[in-house]
């Protein structure tokens, strides 16, 4: 069967460089595969992430020919052979070693954001309709995919000022939830900075879950933010009628 | 800290280990708003050969005082006009990533490096803060959208020789109708107007207003799937109208009557 | 105390090992009752199993089917475990699952909806009635992010990428565990005075398995060298549906809810052939039946084309079926170019689910060992001889919650704890030994001939010759693994991680292999060639008992806790 010459990023914090191995490819085979065919023959101590192994954990991140994917999705068939496979570590996060990335930040991001409130005296009735649209957000498996190839924290390295694509979605699940009953507005223009992002769709085009990040989660939350910030008319209808969300 | 990484990928515009051809991408934005821009810019200015009735420009409806009784002479009515609908699309949450990719390499394609030197504000600051006006542009979009569906119309009824209108069709009524139902999907799959009606609800089925609204959005966010090609597709459809429009009234060619 | 100060040490009063369902569960519990929670697990937050159960949790909520009721899920869990449950257990799931589910609600989980605005229960093998509550086929995705969320919001401690490796005991009372950081590889004591396993399961001990990496049986092996109980290791479910080609994802689960949706197994001459085994509940007959006869369809012959069964699902509109398995839509076309909308998916049985480990009390979830609670796959006793699918996560939710709040209680009558610094010593010096020798296997070639005895020798079907000739291997594995060596540095370094993980591998497998050896009868997923049938007398009264006896493991049987007359009652009527 042929091979397949992988490019693998190998090193730490203070020193790496890419390191070149030949792969046996087997019949639908896909790039984790390959790194564990380099973990269990050549090198034993390549570090790589992995749990399910079926695009359902978001664990195996990289970046595969310089592109951001799951890596037990990446089929080895749909790249070309002419050149070594390239497999980096995601660029926005610190290496620790290998593939293997420091992904902290998102989860101290996740921590600024209020969780789930239910209304008072909440009759647990919702109607699909409802819960359609939350369902989407709900299906992220947290790759952070989107966080590495946002051009914010990617290029901008705005980690302080900015929540990232990811928190957006999540943010977006309860914002929507027909049942909860706390604004995020303010945390969402002042703490996460979604103002920073110019909805430039690279974390659409990256996510494995085929969320619709940008159309469905950030520009509706830009939405809302203008609503409660940049809207004149609506500040006007609201003070008329008394009406404003708990934050 | 050494990090790493910047040894192997060092940030630089236009970095990255892509293979493909990432800068393709933005080719058509630069040709078709490059060549849009240039070509509503000499029209603007041009002030004439925009009416041939029962036709006239979607670049000069309404039209307002094209006898030039109180605006200057060197202004033409489009500059007054043309200002909205480019507003509207400037602020377009479509136009926005292609054009902050495209024109300021804001990324210049995902998985790309920028120049790291660049102060970045995004959205956050001036002057791209002013991109949440957009849900006015889209209010007065709406107002040129019913002039514009007037102009389709009557497009549609020529002057006799008795002076009277009779119905007819040709082949500019046909380019003004199709023009108008493109900008039309455009701008009612406007992210804005999704929101306005009915994403921002959180309870759909809690009246049965909300769920008017749901069935409303629902339609509305059947057409946002397909924004970027009513985009691309109603510009060019509003850049060749007006020209149809020019070359007849130019007398370049002469309009195919149909019917 | 030397030795404590020498290492990075953490003190809390409940300190739960595992961030899965039954893990995240538990320590809401415990913090709910006021202590102070760590979590510990070997992987990020929130990508533990628990994400890869897919069909749903089941719980007699009665949304559906309006007849359901615990007494109808206790007798299907009983009956599905071939009534070695601890009937208890399984009471206690039957009659709580519906308020633990009604509490994920309550954190913001949200399930797909009747159109009474009310949970939505699809069927499910064994199960009577339409009782799983789900979320399309993301259902463990669902509960598991619920979960983190609640407990980040309530303050647990979570430690990320932490292996134990030794439970850390005073006497005879559990009171911490020693572990290291994956990342670093520096060391970290962890006091508490309680303990909750939540570890999982022990799939990674087979070649063909839906599990992951770190389903290595680490919290069984761990409390049986501290001197816990483990209770009947012979039952390790295989599920009948994982994929079978290509090789990369040959194991891969596909959900259960491809047949609770009404999808049909056929053999390569398209014959429906659960008509033969199972006539009445065909395709939604128990795990264990099902795996049995497609596995008996491929050796006979009768397989498909890479020795599995076709499960086909293409006969439902295609718009359903993305709606309801959109995961397995995407899994099927991106890893193995099939489209499950219009054609069938080849699937074949792989080691899904370990219905044994340690030994616990129904109410407390109290382990044999002062101190040392357990919950979900790691604890044994509700699922019996063959768990249900479905069951596992309630499972987790109800057990991991009486987890909680047994480990709370204990932790609260307790003394602080008292570390021994000799075993610690020991851990440590066990732990990097690979570095130091000069020359050694690579731990992977240990792992792989492991995965191919217990595959080959200790599967489906079990007869005692292959079980004989399987001990002899794993003595000599033993040896292998003990000389392994490892290259490179301590930072984040998964062939020294494996080095470890072999060591729990090694004990669960002696332990799985011991207990089917004396289990001398076929009952529910455990099936033996040379004793194929039921043996009421002998062997539906007693369990199998595993304990350390110095270097040796000591297998004992104890009788089946007789269920009360009531309850039988429950068990004997017709549904």
């Amino acid at each position: 069967m042929a091979d397949a010459i992988l490019e693998v990023f190998r090193g730490n914090q203070e020193a790496g460089g890419a390191k070149q191995y030949t792969v046996p490819i087997a019949p639908g085979m896909v790039v984790l595969d390959a790194l564990h065919y380099i973990q269990g023959h050549l090198e034993p101590d390549l570090a790589v992430r992995w749990n399910c192994k079926a695009g359902k954990c978001g664990s195996c991140s990289a970046e595969v020919n310089g592109r951001p994917r799951l890596t037990c999705k990446t089929r080895m068939d749909a790249l070309p052979t002419d050149k070594p496979i390239t497999v980096y570590p995601m660029k926005s996060f610190p290496v620790i070693k290998d593939l293997v990335t420091d992904v902290s930040w998102n989860y101290r991001v996740n921590k600024k954001i209020p969780p789930f409130t239910p209304k008072p005296n909440t009759e647990w009735k919702m109607y699909q309709e409802d819960v359609d649209r939350v369902q989407e957000f709900r299906k992220c498996i947290e790759c952070f995919l989107c966080q590495d190839v946002c051009h914010v924290v990617r290029d901008h390295h705005m980690k302080e000022e900015f929540g990232g694509p990811r928190f957006f979605v999540r943010v977006a699940s309860l914002e929507m939830h027909p049942l909860d009953n706390v604004s995020r507005t303010k945390l969402l223009k002042n703490e996460l900075g979604i103002g920073y992002c110019n909805i430039t769709k690279c974390c659409t085009e990256v996510c494995p879950e085929e969320i619709k990040i940008t159309d469905n989660a950030i520009i509706p939350l830009k939405e809302r933010v203008v609503d409660e910030f940049y809207d004149p008319i609506l500040k006007l209808v609201r003070k008329i009628r008394g009406t404003a969300k708990a934050e | 800290m050494a990090a790493s990484r910047s040894s192997v990928v060092p940030a630089a515009a236009g970095r990255t280990l892509r293979r493909d051809a990432w800068w393709l991408e933005s080719v058509p934005v630069w040709i078709l708003m490059g060549g849009f821009s240039l070509y509503a810019t000499f029209r603007a200015f041009e002030g004439k050969f925009y009416e041939s009735a029962p036709y006239l420009s979607p670049f000069y409806s309404p039209l307002i005082d094209p006898q030039h009784h109180w605006l200057p002479l060197w202004f033409s009515p489009a500059m007054l006009i043309l200002a909205f609908p480019l507003g509207f699309r400037a602020t377009c949450y479509y136009y926005r990533k292609a054009l902050y990719r495209a024109f300021l390499l804001d990324p210049p394609a995902c998985a790309v490096g920028e120049n790291p030197q660049r102060k970045y504000r995004g959205e956050a600051k001036f002057p791209f803060i002013l991109q949440n006006t957009h849900r006015y542009f889209l209010y007065g979009a709406i107002v040129f959208l019913c002039f514009l569906w007037y102009d389709a119309l009557r497009a549609f009824w020529f002057p006799g020789p008795d002076q009277k209108l009779h119905f007819g069709i040709g082949l500019g009524s046909l380019v003004l109708l199709v023009n108008i139902v493109l900008l039309s999907c455009y701008l009612f799959s406007c992210h804005s107007l999704r929101h306005l009606i009915g994403g921002n609800l959180d309870c759909f089925s809690c009246t049965a207003f909300n769920l008017k609204r749901h069935g409303a959005w629902k339609k509305a966010s059947f057409l946002n799937e397909r924004h970027m090609i009513f985009a691309w597709a109603s510009l060019i459809s509003v850049g060749f109208a007006d020209f149809y429009v020019r070359m007849v009234s130019s007398g370049m060619i002469k309009d195919l009557r149909i019917l | 105390m030397t030795n404590e100060t020498k290492y990075e040490t953490h003190e809390h009063d409940v300190l739960i090992i595992g961030a899965g369902g039954a893990g995240l569960r538990a320590a809401i519990e415990a913090m709910a009752a006021g202590a102070r929670v760590a979590v510990v697990s070997k992987s990020l937050l929130g990508k533990a199993h628990t994400v890869m159960a897919e069909g749903g949790i089941a719980a007699a909520m009665a949304n559906v089917d309006k007849a359901d009721s615990w007494s109808t899920h206790f007798r299907d869990t009983m009956r599905g475990g071939k009534l070695m449950n601890n009937w208890r257990m399984a009471q206690l799931h039957a009659q709580e699952a519906p308020d633990r589910v009604r509490e994920l609600e309550q954190w913001g989980a949200l399930f797909d909806r009747t159109s009474d605005g009310d949970i939505l229960q699809r069927a499910f093998g064994g199960h009577t009635f339409k009782r799983l509550c789900h979320v399309g086929d993301r259902t463990g995705l669902e509960m598991i992010r619920t979960l983190q969320d609640r407990g980040v919001q309530l303050g647990v401690d979570v430690f990320m990428e932490c292996t134990i490796i030794r439970l850390l005991t005073d006497g005879n009372r559990v009171v911490g565990a020693f572990g290291y950081w994956r990342e670093q590889g520096r060391f970290v004591v962890l006091k508490a005075k309680s303990v909750v396993m939540a570890t999982g399961g022990i799939g990674k001990a087979w070649r063909v398995t839906s599990n992951s990496w770190e389903y290595t049986g680490d919290g069984m092996a761990l409390a049986y060298d501290a001197g816990a109980e483990l209770l009947d290791m012979e039952f390790v479910q295989f599920h009948p549906t994982g994929m079978v080609w290509p090789p990369g994802v040959q194991g891969i689960l596909v959900t259960e809810a491809v047949r609770g949706e009404g999808g049909m197994l056929r053999n390569k001459n398209g014959e429906r052939f659960m008509e033969k085994y199972d006539p009445q509940r065909m395709e939604l007959s128990t795990r264990d039946v099902v795996a049995r006869s497609i596995y008996t369809e491929v050796r006979e012959g009768r397989g498909s084309e890479h020795g599995g069964a076709y499960l086909d699902i293409s006969h439902k509109p295609a718009d359903y079926v993305k709606q309801k398995l959109p995961s397995m839509y995407h899994q099927f076309k991106e890893l193995a170019d099939v489209d499950i909308t219009k054609g069938p998916m080849e699937v074949g049985p792989t080691c899904h689910y370990m219905m044994g480990g340690i030994r616990v009390e129904a109410e407390t979830a109290a382990s044999s060992l002062p101190g040392l609670f357990a919950a979900g796959e790691a604890a044994a006793g509700l699922h019996g001889a063959n768990r249900l699918g479905g069951n596992s996560l309630s499972d987790l939710l109800v057990f991991g919650r009486r987890a909680g709040i047994g480990a709370a209680a204990f932790a609260n009558k307790t003394s602080a704890p008292s570390i021994d610094p000799a075993q610690i010593t020991e851990a440590e010096r066990d732990m990097v030994a690979p570095f130091d020798r000069g020359e050694g296997e690579n731990p992977y070639s240990v792992h792989r001939d492991l995965q191919e005895v217990m595959q080959n020798l200790v599967g489906i079907f079990r007869v005692a010759e292959d079980m004989d000739k399987a001990m002899v291997e794993l003595e000599k594995l033993k040896q292998r693994a003990a000389k392994v060596r490892v290259e490179g540095s301590r930072l984040f370094n998964p062939g020294w991680h494996l080095s470890n993980d072999l060591k729990s591998m090694l004990t669960v497998s002696e332990a799985v292999t011991r207990s089917a050896v004396a289990r001398k009868e076929s009952r529910g997923a455990h099936s033996r060639i040379d004793f194929p049938k039921l043996d009421e007398q002998t062997w539906g009264k007693q369990h199998n008992v595993i304990t350390r006896d110095g270097d040796r493991m000591k297998l004992q049987q104890v009788p089946v806790d007789a269920v009360p007359d009531k309850l039988l009652e429950l068990l004997a009527e017709e549904k």
